[in-house]
């Protein structure tokens, strides 16, 4: 019997590593949207309920929690690219899978954080324009600054998982 | 959960822009009779154009504020504390006709969180199982009271402080700041309110004990204690606790006691107006719907019976918005 074929070749793990990191920014971004424009859209609901004419508006407002999933949904494809999923080689070692891996987790983490957060942000804006119309501008402002920190982790994701490829590990 | 109301309180955001505000107050006051309030409330939107008096627009306001929260929520339990008033006091007129034997008929209130009629028929059948447990002992003991010693005041007393503890326990068991807030305040209210009509109609120390409701921001016994004395004791009483204002208010006149007690209502729920999530927005609005027909009530009644405006204007309560 040939001993070398009982050892288990720990680089095949590598390629489910980045897999793993590239469903985990699709997911936890794509969750944090669904629920941040359920919010949203319940209390967009409520104000076109009473008020119709303000539907442009909130619709806006709604639609800010969405992001995240679509930067997720991003991070997913390029990862996916880079790894060689989606045409080309997908030889990586265990190192590389990893690194992967964690280059997806911001994204993954601050866009399930970021979104949920961003939809309170949202709701209470919504509320905003409920009562004062005229204070859309300012009410767009709110929740977009929570919109900063989902940008900065997709940013960082990205240059990461591009840049991890030209690594020798 | 503060989630389930997210609709809800977008839909009472978009209400509130129709409470009356100051400018409101003041366009009413400046009405040169009672018929030209009514006009600017219909023109308001008020009674939907159908009430024929002035007390048939106020019960139709109260109750499209009611209708309004039906719509937005199945679950009346964190609206329990503003019920249990109605019901209390349906439950006392359906004892009370029940044992001097007379058919009930106008005695009670709309609006209740129990079918008057169920009461009626638990005390017919002296079986209070069909009540709440809290308020099937209640019923029952003001049921035996009043049929054995014929003595409605001691009655509407075992009634009332099961109506405050319930209010008490409604508060605790929401898990909602301001709920649990609104019930001590409402209940410290009615305490002192009883405590001053004790004093002055000297009722015994007994009686006031039995009267007032355990309350944490109020010693129930030293209020008992000052009620049994003067209500210069029950003002000094007042001084020492988070209800000094109140004897200050009291000293001047019940009625700017009575304004006090609204306005402090109205201090509580205006934080709800910054609060987006949780049942607190819905509540702040019943009240401040309240609030509004009670004020609208002071000024047709002023107007109505041709009252100086500096005194309708002393009697007017701070609004929501």
């Amino acid at each position: 019997m040939d001993i070398s074929s009982l050892v288990f070749d720990w680089d095949q793990l590598g390629i489910v590593f980045a897999l793993l990191g590239a469903v985990l920014a699709a997911l936890l971004g794509g969750i944090g949207s669904a629920i941040g424009v359920g919010m949203t859209g319940q209390a967009a609901a409520g104000v076109v309920t009473e008020d119709p004419s303000k539907f442009g508006k909130v619709l806006i407002l709604q639609l800010l929690p969405g992001t995240q999933g679509i930067y997720g949904l991003l991070i997913g494809f390029v990862t996916l690219t880079q790894i060689g999923i989606l045409g080309g080689s997908a030889d990586l070692t265990l190192a590389k899978g990893l690194l992967y891996l964690a280059a997806c987790l911001p994204m993954a983490i601050v866009g399930l954080v970021s979104a949920k957060w961003q939809a309170k942000a949202a709701v209470s804006s919504i509320s905003l324009v409920a009562k004062k119309p005229d204070q859309f501008g300012k009410s767009m402002i709110f929740p977009a600054m929570v919109e900063t920190y989902a940008v900065l982790a997709l940013l960082i994701s990205i240059l990461s998982i591009t840049s991890i490829g030209g690594l020798s590990v | 959960m503060s989630d389930d109301y997210i609709y809800a309180v977008a839909r009472v955001r978009s209400k509130e822009l129709s409470l009356l505000g100051r400018q409101d107050i003041d366009q009413l006051m400046a009405c040169r009779g009672f018929d030209e309030c009514l006009r600017v409330l219909n023109d308001k939107g008020w009674g939907g154009g159908s009430a024929a008096s002035a007390e048939g627009l106020l019960a139709q306001e109260e109750e499209k504020t009611w209708a309004f929260i039906r719509e937005l929520t199945d679950d009346l339990t964190p609206f329990a504390v503003l019920l249990f008033p109605i019901d209390y006091n349906n439950l006392k007129a359906a004892v009370k006709c029940v044992v001097t034997d007379v058919k009930p008929q106008n005695v009670f209130l709309p609006g209740g969180s129990i079918d008057p009629q169920l009461m009626a028929r638990c005390v017919r059948e002296n079986d209070f199982s069909p009540l709440p447990p809290a308020m099937a002992a209640a019923a029952d003991e003001a049921y035996h009271t009043l049929l054995h010693t014929g003595d409605g005041q001691l009655c509407d007393v075992i009634l009332d402080r099961a109506c405050l503890e319930g209010i008490l326990d409604c508060g605790k068991s929401s898990k909602n700041e301001l709920l649990e807030r609104y019930a001590q305040l409402r209940v410290a209210v009615a305490d002192i309110k009883t405590a001053v009509r004790a004093c002055k109609t000297g009722k015994s120390r007994s009686f006031i004990d039995a009267a007032l409701a355990p309350c944490s921001t109020l010693d129930v016994g030293s209020l008992a204690a000052a009620a049994c004395k003067s209500p210069e004791d029950i003002y000094g009483y007042l001084a020492v606790t988070p209800y000094g204002a109140a004897g200050e208010k009291l000293k001047d006149s019940y009625s700017a006691f009575e304004k006090w007690c609204d306005d402090q209502v109205m201090d509580l729920i205006k934080e709800q107006k910054s609060n987006p999530f949780t049942v607190g927005p819905l509540f702040a609005y019943v009240l401040a719907r309240q609030n509004e027909i009670s004020t609208v009530r002071i000024i047709l009644s002023g107007k109505l019976n041709e009252l100086d405006d500096g005194m309708i204007r002393e009697r007017l309560r701070d609004m929501y918005v």
